[in-house]
């Protein structure tokens, strides 16, 4: 297996505050991967620091083998990152419709353009609500719509933070299953996560944030066997 | 939901004609109407606009060319603030640059072999790269918000002052004097060249069709814009610029576009209006003229590109009409139509009236 991202040695502080020190992370091309840890440990930092929006204090992203440090967000989106938020970040006076054929525009004009809008709605579960403006849609709906546009750029690595936040147990359970199935289709998956029962759904392989560094990494088993894990989710750990 | 992303990746990138792809944007998701109907009534306007010359006399038709000189600036403003999401306050200053601009070239080089028509397109090139220097440094410099207008409205406060204060014969472009506060005159009128001898456009007939062309083609142009690739891109950084960052475009690239846009349109107002009027002053570049834009692109409608052209040219005739009584007296009245537009249909009333309409209608068709 090869790496898709590797990073090495990323710091960033805030003033007095560090959200990331020193972390040094590869992740497999292929692979489906969370990132868990409490709440304060960096893990949305770490995401804003591969996307670009934040500039690292020091340290290296490599993308596909290429340094993308320097690059802004939008040059690493059309390298192959994609990314959802954890708040639905959809246009919300648009059409469901509209949203989708913005993302897809890049690469797809007329009647592609089209085709592959109609199909995504189907993916997406969204077919009958087209039209509507994607501001009405439930919050699931809303999250599915913004995977559905974050793989429309067509991503090799899609970062996805808390994709199952405010979703019903059925609605994760199918989110669930439309990740195993893009990562089928080789799109590499990095996950933020707190739901341990999704994170043992999608993931192969997990890594523990805390302040700001990399805590423990393994499979699911051997986090949650982990002895500090619990620990420093319960906040007893003097770690 | 099912799994068909199979279907998705089997759907290959073919492009279509882009001619007939451009055609197709006449209609789409950025503008308002579509169908036979809504383009029926576009062609009706046109053949009226086309023959109600020849019905009212030359003064009259003079004045309806000076309302749509000013469509340009509105559609401009409408993209810029309307579909772009950035509120510009000083479109004037791009207005004034352009008529300025005409000016001193006319003045200079004459009006032979058509060369008023070079120094219309010059204008407009000088004021759209001025904006494309001011949208730069704004987006590139993450100017956002209320911040966009309080830039805008100072660099056009800026250029009024600076000229007000040109009043020495030692401001002087070769042969144009820029004459301070009372501005400057007496550069000929828009000439075309036409066997037998050349045409000079003064306000009538003549360039009220002119006029006419290029408002239906700027027009027809900025639907096909809006409704393609770079329309949408714009709607979708007015609603979530983030989300469209992380979509892979570069923001700041597409708003200092429109910008530059928006400016270029100016531009070509302020070219025509020194062509139509044979002057140009400071004053078009003050705060009262700065206002104004806002007002008749806000009272129409900002977010539609119909709603705009129309709202222009009605809020400009009431405007003009009001001016008998006191200009003083039309001003008051303009801000009270904003207030009212502002509180009441804050999209527009034209837009207000357009969806009042289309719920009528389907009401009507149950």
């Amino acid at each position: 297996m090869t790496a898709i991202l590797e990073v090495a040695g990323l710091r960033k502080s805030f003033g007095g505050v560090t959200v990331a020190d020193g972390i040094d992370f590869v992740l497999e091309r292929g692979a489906m991967h969370c990132l868990i840890g409490p709440n304060g440990a960096g893990k949305s930092s770490f995401f804003r620091l591969i996307l670009g929006e934040h500039a690292p204090d020091a340290g290296r992203i490599l993308f596909a083998g290429d340094d993308i440090t320097a690059l802004r967000s939008f040059q690493r989106i059309r390298r192959g990152i994609s990314v959802k938020f954890q708040v639905p970040g959809i246009f919300k006076a648009l059409s469901v419709r509209q949203n989708l054929e913005v993302a897809f525009q890049h690469h797809l004009h007329g009647q592609s353009l089209s085709a592959t809008t109609r199909a995504m709605l189907e993916f997406a579960g969204l077919e009958h609500e087209a039209d509507l403006q994607a501001g009405v849609l439930s919050h699931g709906q809303q999250q599915w719509l913004e995977i559905a546009m974050a793989v429309g750029v067509e991503p090799q690595l899609l970062l996805l933070d808390e994709p199952t936040a405010g979703m019903s147990p059925d609605e994760t359970r199918k989110t669930g299953e439309m990740l195993h199935d893009l990562n089928d289709r080789g799109i590499t998956i990095l996950a933020v996560e707190h739901d341990m029962a999704f994170v043992e759904q999608i993931s192969r392989r997990v890594t523990v944030l805390h302040f700001g560094s990399i805590f423990a990494e393994g499979t699911i088993a051997e986090i949650i066997d982990h002895p500090g894990v619990q620990e420093i989710y319960l906040g007893t750990a003097d770690v | 939901m099912n799994t068909r992303y199979n279907d998705v990746t089997a759907v290959t990138t073919r492009r279509e004609g882009s001619l007939w792809r451009a055609i197709g944007h006449l209609e789409g998701p950025q503008t308002i109407g579509r169908g036979p109907l809504f383009w029926g009534l576009v062609s009706l306007a046109i053949v009226a606009a086309a023959i109600y010359p020849l019905f009212a006399d030359a003064w009259t038709v003079g004045n309806a060319a000076y309302f749509m000189v000013w469509t340009f600036m509105a559609m401009g403003l409408g993209v810029v603030w309307g579909y772009a999401g950035a509120l510009s306050f000083g479109q004037t200053a791009f207005f004034g640059l352009a008529g300025y601009a005409y000016g001193v070239l006319t003045i200079n080089i004459g009006t032979a072999y058509g060369f008023t028509i070079a120094a219309i397109l010059l204008s407009i090139l000088l004021a759209g790269l001025f904006a494309l220097l001011i949208g730069y440094f704004m987006f590139y410099g993450r100017i956002r918000g209320v911040f966009i207008g309080i830039v805008t409205l100072s660099v056009t406060l800026v250029l009024e002052t600076f000229m007000a204060q040109t009043a020495g014969p030692q401001w002087r472009i070769g042969e144009a004097r820029l004459n301070g506060f009372n501005g400057m005159s007496g550069m000929p009128p828009l000439t075309i060249p036409w066997p037998g001898g050349d045409l000079a456009l003064f306000p009538g007939r003549g360039f009220y069709y002119v006029l006419l062309g290029l408002v239906v083609a700027c027009y027809l142009g900025l639907r096909m814009l809006l409704n393609a690739r770079f329309g949408n891109v714009l709607v979708a950084i007015r609603e979530n610029p983030h989300r469209a960052e992380m979509l892979g475009y570069d923001i700041r690239l597409y708003q200092t576009l429109a910008f530059g846009l928006g400016g270029a349109l100016a531009g070509l107002s302020g070219a025509l209006y020194t062509a139509w009027g044979q002057y140009i002053t400071p004053s078009s570049m003050g705060l009262t003229a700065a206002a104004l834009p806002i007002v008749w692109v806000a009272v129409g409608g900002r977010r539609d590109i119909t709603a705009t052209l129309l709202g222009t040219i009605l809020v400009l005739a009431g405007f003009q009409s009001l001016t008998i009584y006191g200009s003083q007296y039309a001003l008051v009245v303009m801000g009270s139509l904003l207030l009212l537009t502002v509180l009441a249909a804050p999209e527009g009333l034209i837009v207000a009236a357009m969806t009042g309409a289309r719920s009528l209608w389907r009401r009507a068709r149950r």
